[in-house]
């Protein structure tokens, strides 16, 4: 059994449904990182894990033991877990007492808390800062003691809300790594809510996608970028290309999907007559003028209709009986004359597309 | 002109002579106002944290009631205390009439609502995210409320200094419950009040400094507190 557990946890404010059917399991010792919209939940998620709001229905057991109501439970559960606040807040009083605050509410003796304090201002590389008015500290340096805050009582779980969303490009990464730091020596479990997905792939191992109050999909980062089980996640994790098509035809795992009068070809479990999504990285798409001799089993001669210049890449879109998004290089964009109007061949392999069955 | 000038000459002369009259006086004053602003303190901590911390019906009206108590008479209040301990009172058996207790029973029930609603004002004051914070870190339903403290404390303590200022520098509940018994209840204010109809200008004008310049140190006090972040 995990350190955390819900069983069909759901949320509503006002009537309103916050989270539903949240089901989840984290075992000691993971990192997972909660990705999703703004709006999704994911706060509202990370505040009923740490006992600071109590759901509206659903079941929460921390290390086998349900505390979802009791509140003296709750209490003590709470206090072995530790929770950094997407804006952090420091008391009116010195960086010392501020990171001593959750071990004094524990009645720790003041040996203790000096020498732990101590250890987590030089964890957080504050050590100089010690003495100093806590509230006059920069946005990064806040969040710094947050974590150390957090950090100094030693918890079995660490809820980290959006941990850079308000800090400039530096200070992110100085916090990121500490972050990183902290996950590799400590060992702690982190549950952590981000919306940039890069940083819950850099810090996290596992990764869960909530969409409009609902897990869609646990995994590990390979997963979910890579085989989203629902288009709402294919969308979130940026795959551009998402098709509406027919298995028409099955010989062995290859698949041929009819897609607006065109066949693709894909590596698919669906059966004949399913209808599915057919989910395309613009990454994983070749564009060249003539046609070439190539492994990829899709081929389809279109006309550009698009081209949109994104930093040092350009997005060409692509009218091939259905649209298709691909990016290539600026320099390949002016070599090729990928220019709108002009025929160009996309290539793609089977294995590139990923098939998700669809309802409607 | 020149009367006046020498009463002030002599009034200094009482206050650096340390007279013993205006000293008695003075240092009666001091703790009469200092007992009836602790005690008021222990009522209005708890109290105004109670309010402040619980959600209940009529909370808001329970506030304005308050507020609006600041602004009540002194005298308003020494009728009433008056009532209360006069030997037909409900209070009149414990035989406080002309005495400090029943100075300081007044001035405690003058100094609630004003201590007790800056209290509350204090508490509101604190960002709300304060009492979040400690409730993540752990604490208890106690322990958030006195770390929500801890956050207000310079506010809170500017209501307590506020209270002292108001108990010192009132007249007529005093002179109504405490009488201007000389050696017993006569305070600073009271004194001069007598002392003036009667025409020593000396030992008012005396006693008048030493009150302005209590009230220039809370001033003072208050000043630095205000300034203060940390």
């Amino acid at each position: 059994m995990g350190v955390i557990e819900t069983v069909n946890l759901g949320h509503s404010y006002n009537g309103k449904t916050i989270l539903k059917n949240v089901e989840l399991n984290i075992p000691r010792g993971d990192v997972l990182a909660l990705i999703g919209p703004t709006g999704a939940g994911k706060t509202m998620l990370l505040r009923l894990l740490d006992l600071l709001e109590e759901p509206s229905s659903g079941t929460i057991y921390f290390d086998g033991v349900n505390v979802t109501r009791f509140r003296n439970y709750r209490l003590e559960a709470r206090r072995r877990m530790a929770f950094v606040q997407q804006k952090p807040i420091v008391f009116t009083m010195s960086v010392y007492d501020n990171v001593a605050c959750g071990l004094r509410l524990r009645h720790e003796k003041g040996e203790t808390i000096k020498r732990k304090v101590d250890d987590a201002l030089e964890l957080v590389g504050m050590t100089e800062y010690r003495d100093r008015n806590a509230r006059l500290l920069s946005g990064g340096e806040t969040q710094r003691i947050a974590i150390a805050r957090a950090l100094v009582t030693a918890p079995e779980v660490l809820f980290l809300d959006e941990p850079t969303a308000n800090l400039d490009p530096v200070s992110t990464s100085k916090v990121e790594e500490l972050l990183a730091h902290i996950i590799q020596e400590r060992k702690t479990t982190v549950v952590m809510t981000t919306h940039d997905m890069s940083q819950g792939q850099r810090l996290a191992g596992r990764m869960g996608v909530l969409i409009k109050g609902e897990l869609q999909q646990v995994g590990n980062t390979e997963e979910i970028f890579c085989s989203p089980q629902s288009r709402e996640v294919a969308e979130f994790v940026g795959i551009e290309n998402i098709l509406n098509g027919v298995i028409i035809e099955k010989d062995e795992n290859l698949a041929t999907v009819r897609i607006d009068g065109s066949a693709i070809q894909a590596v698919s479990d669906c059966g004949v007559g399913d209808k599915v999504h057919v989910l395309l990285r613009p990454e994983d798409i070749t564009l060249s003028r003539a046609k070439e001799k190539s492994s990829a089993r899709n081929v389809f001669q279109g006309r550009i209709t698009r081209v949109a210049p994104v930093g040092a890449l350009v997005r060409i879109e692509v009218d091939c009986g259905f649209p298709l998004l691909g990016v290539v290089t600026r320099r390949s964009a002016e070599e090729l004359e990928l220019t709108i109007g002009n025929s160009v061949y996309a290539s793609f392999k089977a294995t590139a597309l990923h098939i998700i069955r669809r309802w409607n | 002109m020149a009367e006046l000038w020498q009463g002030l000459m002599k009034a200094i002369e009482l206050i650096v002579t340390l007279d013993p009259e205006v000293l008695e006086i003075t240092v009666r004053s001091l703790v009469i106002s200092a007992a009836s602003c602790a005690i008021t303190a222990l009522i209005c901590l708890p109290l105004g944290s109670l309010i402040h911390f619980n959600r209940f019906r009529g909370k808001r009206s329970l506030i304005n009631v308050i507020q609006t108590l600041y602004s009540v008479p002194t005298v308003a209040v020494g009728l009433f205390v008056f009532l209360l301990i006069s030997r037909a009172g409900p209070l009149g058996g414990l035989g406080l009439m002309f005495t400090p207790a029943a100075m300081v029973l007044g001035q405690v029930l003058l100094l609630v609502p004003v201590v007790l609603g800056l209290v509350i004002s204090a508490l509101s004051g604190v960002d709300k995210a304060v009492p979040e914070t400690a409730v993540a870190l752990g604490a208890s339903k106690i322990q958030v409320t006195a770390l929500t403290m801890m956050e207000a404390r310079f506010a809170i303590l500017t209501a307590i200094i506020m209270g002292f200022g108001r108990a010192i520098s009132e007249l007529g509940l005093s002179l109504m419950v405490g009488g201007n018994i000389r050696g017993f209840t006569r305070t600073i204010t009271t004194a001069i009040s007598l002392e003036t109809s009667k025409g020593d200008i000396e030992l008012s004008l005396a006693l008048g400094i030493i009150l302005i310049c209590v009230a220039m140190v809370i001033n003072f006090l208050l000043n630095r507190l205000q300034n203060r972040y940390y």
